[in-house]
């Protein structure tokens, strides 16, 4: 291993030289994270009572689905033979974390999301079915499985069922990406990987990401509106947004620590790895941009009296560095994971393409689909006014006063 | 697809089996298929290796054989088995030399002479056939599997190509064959060792240093080794129940 | 009675898509799970014919003793009688298939030869070995050493 090979450093075993999982196995969890973070923060009206967030709730629920809808993207992009990925359907081999992909996936998707956004719009969906026409109508009404009644009592009985699909919804969304964190974690061939706390270090920092995106997107979403913020709404955002980067930092300290002390076989070529190869990944961009930045800013907020506009401006800066550095997070674990041998006596090189099946310029686009689809979504099923959809009389039957029923909504 | 209603019922009963975690307890002991091996039975081997260290020469026979007898990719850095150079240099077990210019394929150029106090040796790599491979267990579909002979194998037509085994493998002995964008290993010459044959790579080592082994047999040469011989798994922290046995293992392979 | 009905219609209709789906989804697996899967493990069984079926490069040592056995018995007592044919001579199961159709080559001597026996510090000091440029006077090798029985 030598002049033939310039992009290795010391010695590897001959079929480490070659990156096995790319860019999109960074976007991966990335996606799944943002998924699990907006659904969390969503649940924190839902099932805490923090009222406060509520303007954000339904926004929350979209934008995670819109991500949820791209997170197979990548993979499929990834994987050597697309087409055969039905199988892990078929025949998932129960010892492995990757073969609850399938499984969860579909689960949180169908009976998670798509149910309490069903039930939560359903009102909605009804009120724009009656009052669209054309293609749309049909799509509403098809929403709305032919459904018209939005009584009272319906209503209630969604609200229950809502709640009820929340409680559920928080520990699948601690599975949808806890897994991956898993599949890294148990991992025993790769040091850099292996420990018990990633299930937990990834799902903080997706909490953390999650609030952090739709943060980003109410507040752009108001600007675009011309709509003023709900700065009660924001900076209980903020503060929720800080309890969990405080954890999700003392949680990561703690695996470095435990490393550092330890200091294992693996230790000195993974030390090396951070300083050399990683170093403006891990520590400028993870570490000290991602994490150190936004906690002092958030934080900043908490302790200091600032203006609406000032405070607007740190949780903007917070945000934008907060996903950049969970990003860099994601990027540092699947691809330092990579990059040094498991004979711990050497390193390879990352080549990203830019147009090639796993390069940067599909990276980029799956990036960008999510908030075209969300662009749709909102279009569709507008978050705003939380509920206060166009009034209109629970059945038609009562529009006409005919056959007696609940009184008008 | 035609599926007579006793089909159907066999299928219904098949993966109403697999749905339950017995599946997997479910032993069947089959003559094997009558057309490529009509004599081997499964059940009556369990393959592992004895290598021996201080016959190695390092002559890259193993690597080039391999490459014909399996179709591996001649493109460099794909190797279902290669051969390490190690350097260590005043004995220091923690700081090896190690290298393997083409896996060993084109023999090693010298490049140490003698250095007075360093201790230089071979050693020969390849997929370990662990009894509790971690790669198989990560695969999701099952494309990957311990061999109830003790061979991990590979379904080529059922992988997704996903490469998780090729991350879980502690030994690097896993890659992409990119012909085929499904994952490729050393099969131990399965194709080989069910017809009497032994492997490309033991048959053509001239010292001796790779021996292939049945340990279900009594009468295997590679019983006496096990008890004349100090011998090492690699990575032995790893618990994988590595069946490559070696011998002459010095402390500073990785 | 019909008015409380209605209030979960819908909710009944979701279920009942739920379970249409569940439905279709172990019809599909009864469908698709391909044959032998489960058999010996989690596995199609048919994996392991698959990995039988491989076509043989190399004969082994015994198929050359159908031919030449008077070669095998020149090398009893050598040096390199432990060695097999195709260590040297490379892959030759065509040929043993069909000895006429694909042509057994002689190997070039001096490259093969060095493979093994040139001078290197991490081979075994106890195995034979000889620095090119010194050994037998630039001569080549097959000069003095037959290759079958190399003793000198």
């Amino acid at each position: 291993m030598d002049a033939t090979l310039p992009h290795v450093l010391g010695f590897m075993y001959p079929n480490e030289v070659e990156l096995q999982w790319s860019i999109l196995i960074v976007l991966y969890p990335f996606i799944t994270g943002l998924v699990a973070g907006a659904f969390i923060l969503a649940s924190l009206e839902k099932v805490f009572n923090v009222e406060a967030v509520r303007p954000t709730y339904r926004l929350a629920l979209l934008t995670a689905l819109a991500f949820l809808l791209v997170a197979p993207l990548p993979l499929q992009l990834h994987l050597g033979h697309p087409e055969r990925s039905f199988a892990m359907y078929l025949t998932p081999h129960l010892d492995s974390a990757m073969a609850m992909f399938g499984f969860v996936y579909l689960w949180y998707l169908m009976a998670v999301l798509i149910l309490e956004i069903w039930l939560d719009y359903r009102r909605d969906i009804v009120l724009l079915a009656r009052s669209s026409s054309g293609w749309l109508r049909v799509i509403y009404r098809v929403m709305s499985l032919g459904i018209d009644n939005i009584s009272p009592r319906s209503l209630e009985i969604d609200e229950r069922v809502a709640r009820f699909l929340t409680v559920i919804g928080i520990p699948s969304a601690f599975l949808l990406h806890g897994y991956v964190g898993f599949i890294f974690g148990s991992v025993k061939a790769n040091p850099w990987w292996s420990t018990p706390l990633m299930p937990i270090v990834f799902l903080f920092s997706a909490i953390v990401s999650g609030i952090a995106l739709v943060m980003l997107l109410y507040m752009l979403f108001s600007r675009m509106r011309r709509v003023a913020i709900d700065m009660r709404c924001l900076d209980t955002i903020g503060r929720y947004l800080l309890y969990a980067f405080i954890i999700d930092f003392a949680l990561e300290s703690l695996d470095l620590i435990h490393r550092m002390y330890e200091a294992d076989e693996s230790f000195k070529s993974l030390d090396f790895m951070v300083r050399t190869k990683l170093f403006t990944s891990q520590i400028v961009l993870q570490i000290i941009l991602g994490t150190l930045v936004p906690i002092a800013l958030l934080a900043l907020v908490q302790l200091v009296r600032l203006g609406e506009r000032a405070r607007q401006r740190l949780y903007a800066t917070a945000g934008v560095l907060t996903l950049i550095g969970i990003f860099a997070m994601r990027w540092n674990v699947v691809i330092g994971g990579q990059l040094f041998s498991k004979s711990f006596l050497g390193y390879t090189t990352y080549k990203l393409a830019f147009v090639h099946r796993e390069g940067l310029l599909p990276a980029i686009l799956l990036m960008l689909l999510p908030f075209a689809i969300l662009w749709v979504l909102v279009r569709l099923l507008p978050p705003w006014g939380g509920g206060h959809a166009p009034e209109g009389p629970a059945t038609p039957l009562q529009a006409e006063g005919g056959a007696a029923g609940p009184a008008q909504a | 697809m035609k599926i007579d209603r006793r089909d159907f019922v066999k299928r219904t009963g098949t993966y109403l089996v697999l749905t339950s975690a017995a599946a997997a307890a479910w032993d069947h002991v089959v003559a094997g298929t009558p057309e490529t091996a009509p004599n081997y039975r499964v059940t009556d081997h369990w393959w592992g290796m004895a290598i021996d260290i201080d016959r190695c020469i390092g002559c890259g026979n193993c690597v080039r054989a391999c490459k014909v007898e399996n179709d591996v990719p001649h493109e460099p850095y794909y190797f279902r088995t290669w051969v390490e150079r190690y350097h260590v240099p005043g004995g220091d077990i923690e700081h090896p030399v190690v290298d393997s210019p083409n896996g060993g394929h084109d023999g090693f150029p010298e490049r140490y002479g003698a250095v007075d106090g360093a201790k230089n040796f071979f050693v020969p790599k390849l997929c370990n056939h662990c009894a509790h491979s971690p790669c198989t267990q990560v695969c999701p579909v099952g494309a990957t599997f311990d061999g109830p002979d003790g061979v991990v194998l590979v379904d080529t037509s059922y992988c997704l190509g996903c490469r998780y085994c090729v991350q879980a493998c502690p030994y690097g002995c896993r890659y992409i064959d990119p012909r085929t964008n499904t994952v490729d290993k050393c099969s131990l010459c399965y194709h080989r060792i069910t017809r009497g044959l032994t492997t490309a790579c033991c048959e053509t080592c001239p010292t001796g240093a790779r021996r292939l082994g049945d340990l279900k047999d009594p009468n295997d040469p590679i019983h006496e080794f096990l008890r004349t011989h100090k011998v090492q798994v690699l990575k032995p922290q790893m618990a994988t129940g590595s069946k490559m046995y070696y011998s002459g293992l010095d402390g500073s392979v990785r | 009675m019909s008015g409380r009905f209605s209030d979960v219609q819908h909710l009944v209709r979701m279920a009942a898509l739920f379970i249409a789906g569940v439905v279709v989804f172990l019809i599909l697996r009864a469908l698709l799970v391909p044959e032998g899967f489960g058999v010996w493990g989690h596995f199609r069984a048919g994996a392991l014919d698959d990995n039988r079926a491989r076509p043989l490069r190399f004969a082994g040592r015994e198929a050359c003793a159908e031919c030449h056995a008077d070669v095998l018995d020149a090398r009893v007592g050598s040096k390199h009688a432990a060695i097999g044919c195709e260590a040297c001579h490379g892959p030759l199961a065509a040929h043993a298939a069909d000895p006429d159709a694909a042509r057994a080559s002689r190997p070039e001597a001096a490259p093969l030869c060095r493979s093994c026996h040139e001078r290197n510090v991490a081979r075994p000091a106890a195995f034979p070995q000889i620095d090119p440029a010194e050994h037998g006077g630039g001569e080549p090798c097959l000069a003095c050493h037959q290759p079958h029985h190399p003793d000198v």
